[in-house]
């Protein structure tokens, strides 16, 4: 957990929420899939909920959508509750869903799809509207099997759209897309956000979270292991910039960890990681330190910390290789 | 209350979607059109079926009974004979040696051997076989009334072979049953699971959609289909063959209804829970199977040992068969059928609350 408290964090703290939930708790007959999760979003921001597959962001976010029961914990959606086997139809008309795995009806087409979505809602936007809002103009008439990847899940979100939702949730909006099809998909994440809508997203793609999110929480294992802006959760790690090398012969760790401006160190496979404040007093430190351990360089690379790298230091694992 | 919290960011909508009712049904209706299979299967297999077994067993002239006399060539005694029996236009008469006789009776070639003795005839024949006890009668009328027997009661013949008595006309109500079943299995089985195992089902249960809409939906397009696909199997049957429906049009109506309503129920329930294509199909081959053998489709029913009848009975195509029958050929009154429509209603009724009651929608 982020302990400490930003200014901005605390202005969102004083916002009206939108959605929370308390202690959920989800067992399936192998696996706990959710273990405890608290979360709080609150109205206009974009939550991001980041992990590996297999965290349990999708049970998560189908327990908050009222599709999935769970065994234990509260869910408070824009003022109400999900009624277990009651007519939640008024709630459902206030909410947006992207499902991660739905296919939609192949052999009809996009317009067509969304006009039976949009029937379903009291209220809600044009359907030509949306269709400009997800840029499917041109492919109005075409039908759904014959649509791009990234089409398709712009088709999806679309569909979530057209209610003119006060909350709407991803699943993995951008999964499986090529980097122009997500780019196109951002842009229309952020114009729903700068409209006044809240998102509750869930990705395993750190650059999407940095990008998209105003706070993220990371599961691991079906709980909240951090929850921050992206910004608070990489100060936490103490270092703004990573060095990645690995070597011919393996080094002792101790002598590593007590270089200057050199705040952590994890080694994954033959990977050497050090997080370090400042790049240009510890690089020559770290190369005089592999000299006086014999052995010599084979790689050596440096970025700007990332939530990866918060998840790394947090788990030992990368994002995608969990 | 959500107008309100959303009045400043409603847009001025002029809504191109009608009732979601209509777009759920119009949905189903642009689904099945764009799948060329399934039309295929739907209309254009029952035509084809009904004409290749309409042609199979179409009726034929009565064929002439053979019969075979025996005798050596020269015997002028036998071709008399052969004369005498070929006059009757019943009977094709052909003289043969004894070796050849025996040998024809033996082969089902001729029914019956007459020998000529002096003044008497001797007949050959299985007494097993009908054609060849008809043959006898046939024959011994003939060769009496060619000795001077006259007939003592007078008698006046009516030959029927009229539309409604062919097996053409047996056929095409059970093959409009076994399509009801069909399709409304398919049609619904087939299209749910797939729905929701590709997790549209789901889809849609996070959107407000009334869950009474979507499986209205299915209940009003296959309703669509139904006249169609009737239709198409009446109307050609009527123009291939000279059918005719001897019922009332509205009461076949009303029966088509129900029957489309109870194996569209049976589609629902068999469509309740599986997951996946291969655990529908199978469902589904466990359910139609027995009904393609035993409801009488093709052939009557009535021919199973009497204690399978009760079960025979109780199934719905059993009781749409008969009901659709005893409509078309016969031109029965619906009440007069009370009991397996009966049987219908209880199926579709069972059918839907169960369906309802365990279905899953992911």
């Amino acid at each position: 957990m982020s302990t400490q408290v930003s200014p901005a964090a605390a202005a969102v703290a004083r916002q009206r929420v939108a959605l929370r939930c308390l202690g959920l708790v989800k067992r399936f007959t192998d696996v706990t899939a959710v273990n405890g999760v608290d979360l709080q979003v609150y109205a206009g921001e974009c939550f991001g909920l980041l992990g590996p597959n297999g965290a349990g962001k999708t049970t998560t976010v189908e327990i908050l959508e009222g599709l999935t029961p769970s065994d234990e914990g509260t869910v408070e959606l824009l003022g109400q509750n999900w009624n277990s086997g009651r007519d939640n139809r008024a709630l459902r008309e206030r909410i947006g869903v992207q499902l991660q795995e739905t296919q939609l009806a192949e052999k009809v087409t996009v317009v067509e799809t969304l006009r039976l979505f949009r029937s379903f809602y009291a209220r809600g936007h044009d359907v030509e509207e949306v269709i400009r809002t997800v840029a499917l103009e041109e492919k109005r008439n075409a039908r759904v099997g014959k649509l791009s990847g990234g089409q398709k899940q712009r088709l999806a979100v679309a569909c979530a759209l057209v209610s003119d939702p006060e909350l709407l949730f991803l699943d993995e909006p951008t999964t499986g897309l090529d980097p122009q099809a997500r780019l196109s998909l951002w842009d229309i994440v952020e114009r729903f956000r700068d409209g006044g809508g809240t998102i509750l997203l869930t990705t395993h793609y750190m650059e999407e979270a940095t990008r998209l999110c105003d706070r993220v929480a990371i599961m691991d294992h079906g709980k909240v292991i951090a929850l921050g802006t992206p910004a608070e959760l990489i100060e936490s790690l103490g270092a703004d910039q990573v060095i990645e090398f690995s070597v011919t012969n393996p080094l002792t760790d101790e002598p590593l960890t007590n270089l200057p401006a050199v705040t952590n160190l994890h080694k994954r496979g033959d990977v050497y990681a050090l997080t370090v404040s400042e790049i240009g007093v510890a690089l020559p430190g770290l190369l005089a330190e592999i000299k006086r351990q014999q052995s010599e360089l084979v790689t050596l690379t440096t970025h700007q910390a990332t939530l990866e790298d918060v998840f790394v230091s947090l788990t030992g694992r990368m994002l995608r290789d969990s | 209350m959500i107008a309100e919290a959303k009045e400043t960011r409603a847009s001025e909508v002029k809504s191109q979607s009608l009732h979601p009712l209509f777009e759920l049904t119009a949905m189903r209706v642009r689904e099945f059109l764009r799948e060329k299979e399934a039309v295929f299967w739907v209309f254009v297999f029952p035509v084809l079926m009904t004409f290749a077994l309409g042609i199979a067993f179409r009726n034929t002239a009565p064929e002439k009974t053979p019969v075979a006399i025996e005798a050596s060539t020269t015997d002028t005694r036998a071709s008399e004979l052969a004369g005498v029996l070929s006059r009757s236009e019943e009977i094709t008469a052909t003289v043969v040696t004894p070796d050849e006789a025996s040998r024809a009776l033996r082969s089902g070639k001729v029914s019956i051997v007459v020998k000529p003795q002096d003044d008497t005839f001797e007949y050959r024949f299985d007494p097993t076989r009908p054609e060849s006890r008809a043959a006898r009668l046939l024959v011994d009328d003939v060769l009496q009334r060619g000795k001077g027997r006259t007939d003592v009661a007078q008698i006046a013949e009516q030959k029927v072979t009229e539309p409604g008595a062919r097996y053409v006309d047996f056929l095409v109500p059970g093959l409009i049953g076994m399509n009801m079943m069909g399709s409304g299995l398919w049609g619904l089985g087939f299209t749910i699971v797939i729905a929701r195992s590709r997790k549209l089902l789901k889809r849609f249960a996070a959107t407000p959609m009334r869950r009474s809409h979507y499986l209205l939906s299915f209940m009003l397009s296959r309703l669509i289909f139904l006249v169609l696909e009737v239709a198409a199997v009446i109307v050609f049957a009527a123009l291939a063959f000279g059918f005719t429906v001897r019922g009332s049009w509205l009461s076949l109506g009303l029966i088509t209804v129900l029957g489309g309503f109870t194996f569209s129920g049976i589609g629902l329930l068999v469509a309740a829970r599986p997951t996946t294509i291969e655990g529908v199909s199978g469902l589904m081959n466990f359910i139609m199977l027995p009904m393609w053998l035993l409801s009488g489709t093709f052939f009557s029913s009535e021919r199973f040992p009497e204690v399978l009848q009760p079960f025979i009975k109780a199934l719905p195509l059993t009781a749409l068969n008969d009901v659709l029958r005893a409509l078309m050929n016969e031109g029965a009154t619906l009440a007069s059928m009370w009991i397996p429509i009966s049987v219908l209603l209880a199926w579709c009724l069972i059918s839907f609350v169960v369906a309802l009651k365990i279905f899953k929608w992911q």
